[in-house]
C-alpha cells in the first residue's frame, strides 16, 4: 500500500480499502469469519474453523476466510459467521467439533442458513440482500439490542490484523479531521463530550489533556494504560485484540492535542495476543505513514513503543506505571507533582486508558455533543462492561451510562443460571464492592456506584448467586490486595495483612464479635492512610460486605455457621447410609484416605482425616447422590 | 547445567556475552532493566544468579537493584521452572466458578504446591491473577495456550497431552 502523505492521499487509500471490503462481502465465494480473540480461541474456535474448512475442501467448495475479534457474545463461543453469496452474513454460535459437520450440511448442502446454531444475521449497511423470513437480526438479540457500541464499534466485525478493514470503516479520518483543527479545539470538543477516564478514576479527559498541554516543556509523553490488572475485567483485552487501530488513532488524536512526540503502550504480559496484534497494527500504521515523521503532511511527528508489563496490579496506578516504564520497582509516589507536570523521566506526561482512547475517533468524527447525548448526570457517554460469574450470558457489552444493574444483569445478561437467586454483583473488582440484590435498581454511573460504597472501576461486573459466601469473597479480595500491595505505605502493607487475618479467623469460626469493629477500624485506617488507589480502595469489598451482609458475618462469629456452606472449617461431608451403594468411587477419589468401607457396603467419612476437598461429592454418581455437605460447628 | 552459560541455537555462549547481545537488540536503552530481564528469562526460563550479576554489570547498577526488580514483579522466576507450565487462573470469576478446586486438584495430582516444580522437572504449577478469559471461567493456561471452562474431569487429558 502507498503512504498517506496527506489527507487527500488518505482518502484515496480509504476508498480502495472500502472497495476491497465490499468485494470481500459481496464476492461470489462463501466467506467464513471466525471470532479469534482469547475467549474464542480458548473455546476452540481455531479447531472449529479448521474443521469447517476441511469439510468444504472435501466438498470441493471454494471459500474465503477471515478472522475477527470478539463480538462480546462470549457465552455462545466459539462464534463463526458465514456469508453465502447473495445471502445475509449469519452468526452461528455454540459450535463444537462434533456439530460443525451438521452446520456445513445445513448451510452448504441444504441451503438452510437459519438453523439451530443460528444466533442472528449480522446486518451491515453494505450487505444488500433480500431478508430471509424468520431470520432475526443479531442486533435484535437480547444481549445486543440495548447496547450502544462506540468504543466497541468495530470489535468482532473487522480483521484486527488488517488495517484496510479499519480504514474501510472510516478509520483515521478523525485523525485527519483533528489535524485540521487547532489542538485547543480538539481539547474543547473532548471537554464537550464529557468523556471521563474509563480506567476507573473517572477524571475528565479533556481537562487532563489541558493540564499537560499547558505544562512547560517541549518533550511530553503520552501513555496508553493497557495494564488491565483487575481480575474480572477484559474490555481492554477485547478492544486491543478486536480493534487495535481504534486505540492507535485515539493516541494520535491525544498526542496532537497535547503536543507529544513519543507514546508508550503499557500492556500486561498476560495478554500475548493483544501484544501481537498491537505490534502488527503499529507496523501497518508506520508503513502507511500514520506514525512517524510529518503525519498526513501536518508536520506532526509521533511514534509509539510497546512496554510489556511484568505482572504487578499496582502498576495500573499512574505513578507506579511510570516507575515501571523507567525500569524500576512499580511503586507509586506522592502527588503533586502530577504526571501532567512531572511524569515519565520527569517530563510532562498524560496517561489514558485503552477504552478512553478507543472512544476518541468517534467523538471527533461525530462531535462532543453527540457523545454527551448518551449518559446521565456527570457520567456522559457509554461504558463497556464485562459480565462474568453467575450469569447466563457472560460477555462484553457497551451501554449508555445510567442503565440500571437490574437491566444489565437480567435483560442483557439473562439472569442467574439454574434456579439460584441473585445475591448481588461485584463492581470495580478488588477496589470495588458488592452491590446487594436489593439495590439492583442503582444506575451504572460513577456517582451512583460510589454512593453505594463501590466504584465503577474498569467496568467489571461479576454476578454472584446465593451459593457464594460473602466472608469467603471478602477474604479472596483481601488475599489479592494484600499480595499486590507494593509495601510502601505501612497502613496498606500491614493493614491489609491484619484485615486478612481477621477474615480468616471469621471464616474458620474462631472470631469474636469485637473482631467486626476491629475490621472496620482497620479498613478505615488503610483507606485513609495509603498513598495510592490500591490501598485507598482495598478495604471497599470488606466495607460493602459489612454494610449489606453484616448478618452473614455474625452467623460465622456467633453461631459458627457458614450459611452458604463455603468456609471449609464450618462444613462437613457425610455419606447418607440409605443412599450409599458402596460403589467405592468416593473412596478411590479421596486424597486423604478419609473414607472407610468395603466394596458393596456403606461407606463412612472419618471427619478428623477429611480435608473437605469435596472430591467425594463430585464423583458420587448422580443417581445415588449419597454424599452431602452440611453445616458443621467447629470444635 | 552450567548457569554461567546459555545455549542458543545449539551454541553455548557465556551469560555475560548473551546479556550484551540482548541489550544491543533492545530498541530502547532507557528503562532497559525490565525488558532485558524479560529477554533473559525467555532464553533460560528463569533468571539465574549469574544472569543477575551479568545484567547488573551491563547496566552499571548494583545487583540489589536487579534483585529488587526481579522479585517485585510476578512474571520473573528465580528458580528453573518445569518443562510445562500450568497456570490456573484465580481471578474473581474463575475463583467463584471452581478455579480453586481446579488448582487443588492439580496440586494433589502433581504432588506439588502452587509455585513449585515436580521433582522430575516436568511440570510447574502456578496461579495467575487473571487471564482475561472471565467469560469462560474457570480458565487456565498450559504453556501459554488458554483453556476455558475447564472441568475437573478434563484435567487428566490435559496432563496426558503433555510429554
Amino acid at each position: 500500500m502507498k503512504r498517506a502523505s496527506d489527507a487527500q492521499a488518505l482518502q484515496e487509500i480509504q476508498k480502495d480499502a472500502k472497495k476491497a471490503w465490499l468485494e470481500l462481502l459481496q464476492g461470489e465465494h462463501p466467506l467464513i469469519c471466525t471470532g479469534l480473540s482469547t475467549c474464542g480461541i480458548s473455546a476452540k474456535a481455531s479447531e472449529c474453523q479448521l474443521g469447517i474448512e476441511s469439510e468444504l475442501a472435501d466438498r470441493g467448495i471454494a471459500f474465503r476466510s477471515m478472522k475477527v475479534g470478539c463480538l462480546g457474545l462470549c457465552y455462545a463461543e466459539p462464534l463463526i459467521y458465514i456469508k453465502m453469496p447473495n445471502r445475509p452474513l449469519v452468526c452461528y454460535g455454540h459450535l463444537h467439533l462434533h456439530n460443525i459437520a451438521s452446520l456445513v450440511d445445513a448451510v452448504f448442502d441444504n441451503n438452510n442458513i437459519n438453523n439451530n446454531l443460528t444466533l442472528g444475521a449480522i446486518d451491515l449497511p453494505e450487505i444488500k440482500v433480500l431478508p430471509v423470513p424468520g431470520l432475526l437480526s443479531l442486533w435484535e438479540h437480547p444481549m445486543i439490542k440495548p447496547q450502544v457500541r462506540i468504543a466497541l464499534r468495530n470489535c468482532g466485525l473487522i480483521d484486527p490484523e488488517d488495517i484496510r478493514h479499519y480504514l474501510a470503516h472510516g478509520g483515521y479520518a478523525s485523525l485527519a479531521k483533528a489535524l485540521a483543527m487547532k489542538p485547543e479545539e480538539v481539547i474543547a470538543e473532548v471537554k464537550i463530550s464529557g468523556l471521563r477516564g474509563r480506567g476507573g478514576a473517572g477524571f475528565p479527559t479533556g481537562t487532563k489533556w489541558e493540564f499537560c498541554r499547558r505544562a512547560p516543556g517541549k518533550e511530553k509523553y503520552l501513555i496508553c494504560n493497557a495494564d488491565e490488572g483487575d481480575p474480572g475485567a477484559f474490555m481492554d483485552r477485547s478492544i486491543l485484540e478486536g480493534d487495535p487501530h481504534a486505540v492507535l488513532e485515539g493516541m494520535l488524536i491525544a498526542a496532537y492535542a497535547i503536543g507529544c512526540h513519543q507514546g508508550y503502550i503499557y500492556c500486561r504480559a498476560e495478554y500475548p495476543l493483544a501484544l501481537k496484534r498491537l505490534d502488527i497494527a503499529l507496523q501497518e500504521a508506520r508503513e502507511l505513514g500514520l506514525l512517524g515523521e510529518d503525519i498526513l503532511g501536518s508536520g506532526m511527528s509521533f511514534d509509539i513503543s510497546i512496554k510489556e508489563g511484568a505482572g504487578a496490579f499496582v502498576c495500573g496506578e499512574e505513578t507506579a506505571l511510570m516507575a515501571s516504564i523507567e525500569g524500576r520497582r512499580g511503586m507509586p509516589r506522592t502527588r503533586p507533582p502530577f504526571p501532567a507536570n512531572s511524569g515519565l523521566w520527569g517530563k510532562p506526561t498524560n496517561i489514558n486508558n485503552v477504552e478512553t482512547l478507543a472512544n476518541l475517533a468517534q467523538i471527533i468524527d461525530r462531535g462532543g455533543k453527540w457523545y454527551s447525548s448518551f449518559g446521565v448526570g456527570r457520567s456522559r457517554g457509554t461504558k463497556t462492561l464485562s459480565l462474568a460469574g453467575a450469569v447466563r450470558r457472560p460477555g462484553l457489552i457497551e451501554v449508555p451510562m445510567g442503565m440500571t444493574l437490574q437491566q444489565i444483569i437480567f435483560e442483557i445478561g439473562g439472569g442467574v443460571p439454574g434456579d439460584k437467586a441473585c445475591k448481588g454483583v461485584l463492581t470495580g473488582g478488588p477496589s470495588g464492592g458488592c452491590i446487594p440484590y436489593f439495590s439492583l435498581d442503582v444506575p451504572v454511573d460513577y456517582e451512583s456506584l460510589t454512593e453505594k460504597g463501590s466504584i465503577m472501576g474498569s467496568g467489571s461486573m461479576i454476578i454472584i448467586d446465593e451459593d457464594i459466601c460473602i466472608v469467603d469473597l471478602a477474604k479472596f479480595f483481601l488475599t489479592f490486595t494484600q499480595r499486590e500491595s507494593c509495601g510502601k505505605c505501612t497502613p496498606c502493607r500491614i493493614g491489609t495483612r491484619q484485615m486478612l487475618a481477621i477474615l480468616e479467623k471469621i471464616s474458620e469460626g474462631q472470631a469474636v464479635i469485637g473482631d467486626i469493629a476491629r475490621l472496620e477500624g482497620l479498613a478505615n485506617a488503610v483507606k485513609n492512610g495509603s498513598l495510592c488507589g490500591l490501598g485507598g480502595t482495598a478495604p471497599n469489598p470488606v466495607l460493602t460486605a459489612l454494610r449489606y451482609f453484616r448478618e452473614e458475618f455474625e452467623e460465622h462469629i456467633l453461631n459458627k455457621i457458614c450459611p452458604s456452606l463455603v468456609c471449609k472449617n464450618l462444613v462437613a461431608y457425610t455419606i447418607d447410609p440409605e443412599r450409599c451403594k458402596g460403589c467405592g468411587l468416593c473412596k478411590e477419589s479421596c486424597p486423604a484416605g478419609a473414607i472407610l468401607g468395603e466394596k458393596k457396603a456403606v461407606h463412612t467419612i472419618n471427619a478428623v482425616a477429611c480435608i473437605k476437598c469435596g472430591a467425594c461429592m463430585a464423583v458420587c454418581p448422580e443417581k445415588f447422590k449419597a454424599v452431602a455437605k452440611e453445616v458443621a460447628r467447629c470444635a | 547445567m552450567n548457569q554461567a552459560a546459555v545455549t542458543i541455537m545449539g551454541l553455548e555462549i557465556g551469560i555475560e556475552e548473551r546479556v550484551r547481545q540482548l541489550l544491543e537488540c533492545l530498541p530502547e536503552k532507557d528503562g532497559a532493566l525490565i525488558p532485558l530481564l524479560q529477554r533473559v528469562q525467555s532464553d533460560q526460563g528463569f533468571i539465574s544468579p549469574e544472569a543477575v550479576k551479568a545484567v547488573a554489570e551491563e547496566l552499571d547498577v548494583s545487583e540489589s537493584i536487579v534483585y529488587g526488580v526481579a522479585t517485585f514483579y510476578a512474571e520473573f522466576k528465580l528458580v528453573r521452572p518445569g518443562k510445562h507450565h500450568l497456570k490456573v487462573c484465580l481471578g474473581t470469576s474463575c475463583y467463584l466458578r471452581g478455579g480453586q478446586s481446579l488448582l487443588d486438584h492439580f496440586s494433589r495430582k502433581l504432588g506439588i504446591r502452587p509455585g513449585k516444580t515436580t521433582e522430575d522437572g516436568k511440570f510447574s504449577l502456578e496461579t495467575v491473577a487473571c487471564l482475561g478469559c472471565c467469560s469462560r471461567s474457570p480458565a487456565m493456561a498450559v504453556d501459554n495456550v488458554i483453556y476455558g471452562g475447564v472441568s475437573l474431569d478434563q484435567t487428566d487429558s490435559i496432563l496426558a497431552g503433555l510429554d
